[in-house]
C-alpha cells in the first residue's frame, strides 16, 4: 500500500544534503512551508541553494530567515529579495550586504515558468520579460515575429517544500485561497517534493474534480504546525485613515 | 505637494478603466485606483499571486485572512465569481495578453516610454517582482507616480538612469501635476491638474513636453 505520510517534519527532511537545491513555496504571508523550514534549520546541512519568491515570509513566524541566520544558504534565487521599504532590513538583506549569500534575481513570471518548465520536461523557453534590462546579461536573445525574447532555462531542484491545505496518503493536494501561488509548480519541479499540510484526509475524501496537485508529483506528506503569528501587511490606502493610523501601520509593513 | 493628492491621482486613473476590463494594480498609488471605480462599472481585478475578482481591502482585523491577500500582502475580500490559480497561470494571463490594463508605480519614465520602477540605485538591491512580466502582454500600461523625486529631481526624463523595468512600454503617465501620453513623437501633455499651468509642468520635467492647443484641465 502506498503511504507517503511521514510522522514528523524532521523525518521528512532528514535526507536533505549539503549543497542541495531547495524550492520553497509562498507569496506574501501565504503558503510558506514554515514547519519544514524549521525542521531543515535543525539539520546540519550547508551550502544550500534556495529558490523562492521572496527573501522573507511577511510574518512574525520563523521563515527562511532561520536558514540564513544559521548560514545554511549559499545562494538565493528570488524575485522579491528585500522589503520594499528600505527602512525594514530583513535577515536576507543583512546577509546579502555582508557578502554571506549570493543572489540571482528573476522576474516573477519567469521564475514561475522556469519552475513549471522543469516539472514539464521543457529545458528552456523564450520570454519577452527582461529584454533591455539587467536580466538579459549573458542570455541568448532571439527575434520572433519582429520582437525580441530571452532564452530562459528550466529551474530544477533536489527538494521542493510546499504548503498545502489538505493532503492524502497518496500525495494528492488541495490548497487554500492565495496560499496556492508557487506551490503546485514547485511540487512538479523537484526530485523529492515534501508537502506540509494543515490536515491529512483519507484517500477518496478529496473530490477528484478539485485536486490541484496530483499525487504523482508528491513524495512525502506531513502535518504542519499551526502558524498563528500575525502577518505584517503593507498599507497604501491613506485615503480612509488618519495620519497616525497610517504611521502605525507603516511600522508593521513587510513588503513595503 | 502641489496639484493632486495620491488619492486623486488614483481617481483620475480610475476614469480610464472601462466596464469589463481585466486590470492589474501594482503596489502604492495603483492599489487605491480600486476605491474610485463607479458602481455601474464592472472591473475584474487580477492579483499576480493568483486571484481574479478580489474585492475591497479588509479593514476589520477579525476578518483578515493571511491566506487571502493581494500581491502587496494586503488582506482582501472576494467578489462573486472570484477564482484562484497558480503563479504560472497568473503570468500566462499577463504575458499572454489577457490583461487589458496594468497600473504600475514608477521611479522614472523616459520620453520613449521606458520604465524604471524596481530599484533605487543607491540602495544597491531591489525587488523586480512581477513588473518586468506585467508590461510584456501588449496591454495598456499606465504609470501612477508623483511628478518629481522627493528631492525635487524630475521623474519624467529624456533617458532613464535607474535600472530599467522595460523599454518603450508606457502608454500613459498620471502624476500629481499632469496626464501625459507617450507617443512616437514624445510626451504629450494632455491635461494639467487644477491650478497648474503647462509651464509649471515643463519646469519640473526633464523631457520636452508636447503641448497641444486643446490641452485640458483634469476633470476629477
Amino acid at each position: 500500500m502506498i503511504n507517503k505520510i511521514y510522522s514528523s517534519p524532521d523525518e521528512a527532511v532528514a535526507d536533505v544534503f549539503d549543497g542541495a537545491t531547495i524550492m520553497l513555496g509562498g507569496f506574501g504571508p501565504a503558503g510558506h512551508p514554515l514547519t519544514l523550514i524549521e525542521a531543515l534549520s535543525r539539520l546540519d546541512v550547508r551550502n544550500l541553494t534556495v529558490i523562492a519568491n521572496q527573501g522573507h515570509a511577511s510574518t512574525d513566524a520563523k521563515d527562511l530567515s532561520l536558514l540564513l541566520e544559521r548560514r545554511q544558504v549559499k545562494k538565493a534565487i528570488f524575485t522579491f529579495p528585500v522589503a520594499a521599504r528600505k527602512s525594514r532590513v530583513t535577515t536576507f538583506e543583512r546577509k546579502y550586504r555582508a557578502g554571506e549569500v549570493e543572489l540571482e534575481l528573476v522576474p516573477q513570471g519567469t521564475l514561475a515558468e522556469r519552475i513549471r518548465a522543469a516539472g514539464a520536461g521543457i529545458s528552456a523557453f523564450y520570454t519577452p520579460a527582461g529584454v533591455g534590462t539587467i536580466i538579459e546579461a549573458g542570455k541568448e536573445k532571439r527575434v520572433f515575429n519582429g520582437r525580441e525574447y530571452l532564452l530562459e532555462h528550466a529551474l530544477y531542484a533536489d527538494f521542493a517544500f510546499v504548503k498545502a491545505h489538505k493532503g492524502d496518503r497518496l500525495g494528492n493536494l488541495v490548497y487554500r485561497k492565495a496560499a496556492r501561488n508557487f506551490n503546485p509548480l514547485m511540487a512538479m519541479a523537484a526530485r523529492v517534493t515534501i508537502a506540509e499540510v494543515d490536515e491529512i484526509v483519507d484517500v477518496g475524501d478529496l473530490d477528484p474534480e478539485i485536486i490541484i496537485t496530483p499525487s504523482i508529483f508528491v513524495k512525502r506528506v506531513v502535518t504542519g504546525e499551526k502558524h498563528s503569528a500575525p502577518w505584517l501587511y503593507s498599507d497604501h490606502r491613506g485615503s480612509l485613515r488618519s495620519e497616525s493610523n497610517l504611521r502605525k501601520r507603516d511600522r508593521r509593513s513587510p513588503l513595503c | 505637494m502641489l496639484g493632486l493628492t495620491r488619492e486623486l491621482i488614483a481617481a483620475r486613473i480610475a476614469r480610464e478603466l472601462k466596464d469589463g476590463d481585466y486590470v492589474n494594480l501594482g503596489i502604492g498609488i495603483p492599489t487605491m485606483v480600486a476605491d474610485f471605480i463607479p458602481n455601474d462599472v464592472e472591473i475584474v481585478f487580477h492579483s499576480e499571486n493568483g486571484i481574479l475578482k478580489y474585492g475591497p481591502i479588509v479593514e476589520d482585523p477579525e476578518k483578515m485572512d493571511a491566506e487571502l491577500v493581494n500581491a502587496g500582502a494586503q488582506p482582501v475580500s472576494l467578489l462573486p465569481g472570484a477564482c484562484f490559480f497558480h503563479q504560472a497561470d497568473s503570468f500566462a494571463m499577463v504575458r499572454g495578453g489577457h490583461i487589458d490594463v496594468c497600473v504600475l508605480g514608477g521611479l522614472q519614465v523616459s520620453e520613449l516610454g521606458d520604465l524604471a520602477n524596481w530599484m533605487i540605485p543607491e540602495r544597491g538591491v531591489g525587488n523586480i517582482g512581477g513588473a518586468m512580466d506585467m508590461v510584456t502582454g501588449g496591454n495598456r500600461v499606465i504609470v501612477a507616480m508623483e511628478h518629481t523625486q522627493p528631492n525635487g529631481e524630475p521623474r519624467l526624463v529624456r533617458e532613464c538612469t535607474y535600472p530599467l523595468t522595460a523599454k518603450g512600454v508606457v502608454n500613459t503617465v498620471v502624476t500629481n501635476l499632469a496626464y501625459i501620453e507617450v507617443t512616437p513623437q514624445g510626451l504629450v501633455l494632455k491635461e494639467v491638474a487644477p491650478g497648474v499651468s503647462p509651464e509649471d509642468v515643463q519646469k519640473v520635467t526633464e523631457a520636452r513636453l508636447i503641448i497641444p492647443t486643446d490641452i485640458k484641465e483634469m476633470n476629477l
